[in-house]
């Protein structure tokens, strides 16, 4: 009995191995209107309509089951978007960054060649803490004593003087803006040679006052304002002459008045740095005037 | 084996085919769709036996190759070797774990869809092999996976009470329901 089913068994395995292996090498090896091409065709037209009745019979399902799907990698997808998303965010943020910084230092370069302040080893700092007041008082910047930073040596940034180091740690420094209520720079109208004493305004550092100029000086809209590196017994000037500060946006003038008061638009947005150039050595009228033949 | 058996298989091979060209195939999961196929073949040879299965496995495979036009013989080569695998495990092993469906239903899906590409790359079809096949194969695997037990419990619910009855099974269900237990009988 047992043998009969082992032997049964065997062949109809061998039957039907030997039944698709013949329809394989016959159907592979017949042309394109061979009979079982042509019996699978026929298949086809009947088996068609019953195919169509049944996917019309069975959209609802399929349609329900594709809309769980859809659903499902709609989700994903917008996963994966909004990951994507972020990250152009990132990089655009981050490219933003770098550019503004890039035109910065550019600037800060041309400042450096364009007022000789190469020669006053001017120290490149990176703007780590800012006031965050509307007073753009100080900043804090990464370079330190251990750079050679000091009190009291100015600061410039990108189109001008910004202010003077304040403060000093090992390895930061607290710069004091031009823009600070207690700030008063020395400075000259560079083309005449007008000075004044440049204060501000709390709440607007682009608008700086050049104060103590006489109301018989003529001050023209548009002329530039650099540093005038007085050195008096009783008030000397920490900065070095000729660095620029800003350029003549109004003057007031009244007729009664002593001293007409000049606005000062300044070079450098100080609300606006990433980096600053401390200048550890900067040059005091004296030497300036010594170098001159 | 009986007419009527025969006659359920047969039935059960058409519908399961049509269902799956008309709607499975037209529903993705992890990317792929599933094969009720092998499942049904499967479930048959774990059900019937190994005759039973092989000639399911042959019938089914025929009737996906007609209905498809592909190469004739391919799918039901393949069908033959699923069916006849199945039947042996039930023949020689009689598992009796609830999840042995999963497993044979991987191994089931695992044969038919590496032979069928094997089978194409025989056939002369002259194509690369990239990773995306593996992965869909490995998804395909693990889909049919998760639907094997459902697909099991459909076939057992519409073919075994028209099977002969096993000695072994009847021998096991006896003890699980205490009737030759020796427990039962102290």
């Amino acid at each position: 009995m047992y043998d009969r089913n082992v032997r049964r068994r065997r062949a109809v395995l061998l039957l039907l191995v030997g039944g698709s292996l013949i329809l394989l090498t016959a159907y592979f090896g017949e042309a394109a209107g061979g009979p079982l091409r042509s019996i699978q065709r026929g298949f086809l037209e009947v088996l068609a309509p019953m195919q169509e009745g049944a996917s019309r019979a069975l959209k609802p399902f399929s349609d329900l089951a594709g809309w769980v799907d859809d659903t499902v990698a709609a989700k994903g997808e917008r996963d994966k978007l909004v990951s994507e998303r972020d990250q152009l965010r990132e990089d655009a943020t981050r490219a933003d960054s770098l550019a503004r910084e890039n035109a910065e230092l550019r600037k800060i370069v041309a400042l450096g060649e364009e007022s000789g302040l190469k020669s006053s080893r001017p120290v490149t700092a990176r703007v780590i803490a800012r006031s965050p007041t509307i007073w753009y008082a100080t900043l804090t910047v990464d370079k330190g004593s251990s750079a050679g930073v000091e009190v009291d040596q100015p600061v410039a940034g990108p189109g001008g003087l910004i202010g003077k180091v304040s403060e000093v740690s090992g390895g930061a420094a607290k710069i004091t803006l031009i823009t600070d209520s207690t700030s008063g720079v020395s400075v000259k109208v560079a083309l005449t040679g007008v000075g004044g004493v440049l204060k501000t305004a709390v709440g607007k550092p682009d608008d700086l006052v050049m104060d103590f100029v006489s109301s018989t000086e003529k001050v023209k809209r548009g002329e530039r304002v650099v540093t005038a590196g007085s050195r008096s017994s009783r008030l000397e000037s920490l900065f070095p002459p000729g660095i620029p500060v800003g350029v003549v946006s109004k003057v007031d003038s009244g007729e009664l008045d002593v001293y007409q008061r000049v606005h000062v638009r300044p070079f450098a947005d100080v609300r606006k740095l990433d980096f600053v150039q401390i200048l550890t050595r900067p040059k005091t009228a004296p030497e300036l005037t010594a170098q001159v033949p | 084996m009986g007419i009527p058996v025969a006659i359920r298989l047969w039935v059960l091979g058409v519908v399961a085919v049509i269902l799956q060209l008309t709607a499975v195939s037209q529903v993705t999961l992890l990317g792929v769709t599933a094969d009720l196929t092998p499942l049904i073949i499967m479930a048959v040879g774990l059900l019937a036996g190994s005759v039973a299965g092989a000639c399911m496995g042959f019938g089914m495979g025929l009737f996906v190759d007609m209905a498809l036009l592909q190469t004739l013989g391919v799918e039901s080569l393949i069908g033959v070797a699923v069916g006849y695998g199945a039947g042996r495990l039930r023949e020689l092993r009689d598992p009796s774990h609830t999840l042995v469906p999963v497993a044979a239903g991987a191994a089931a899906t695992a044969i038919w869809t590496v032979g069928f590409s094997v089978m194409q790359f025989l056939l002369g079809v002259d194509a690369p092999v990239s990773f995306l096949l593996a992965r869909d194969i490995l998804a395909t695997i693990v889909v049919n996976a998760v639907l094997a037990l459902p697909v099991y419990a459909l076939v057992r619910r519409a073919v075994e009470p028209y099977l002969p009855d096993d000695p072994r099974r009847r021998r096991r269900r006896a003890y699980t329901t205490g009737g030759l237990s020796p427990i039962s009988r102290a």
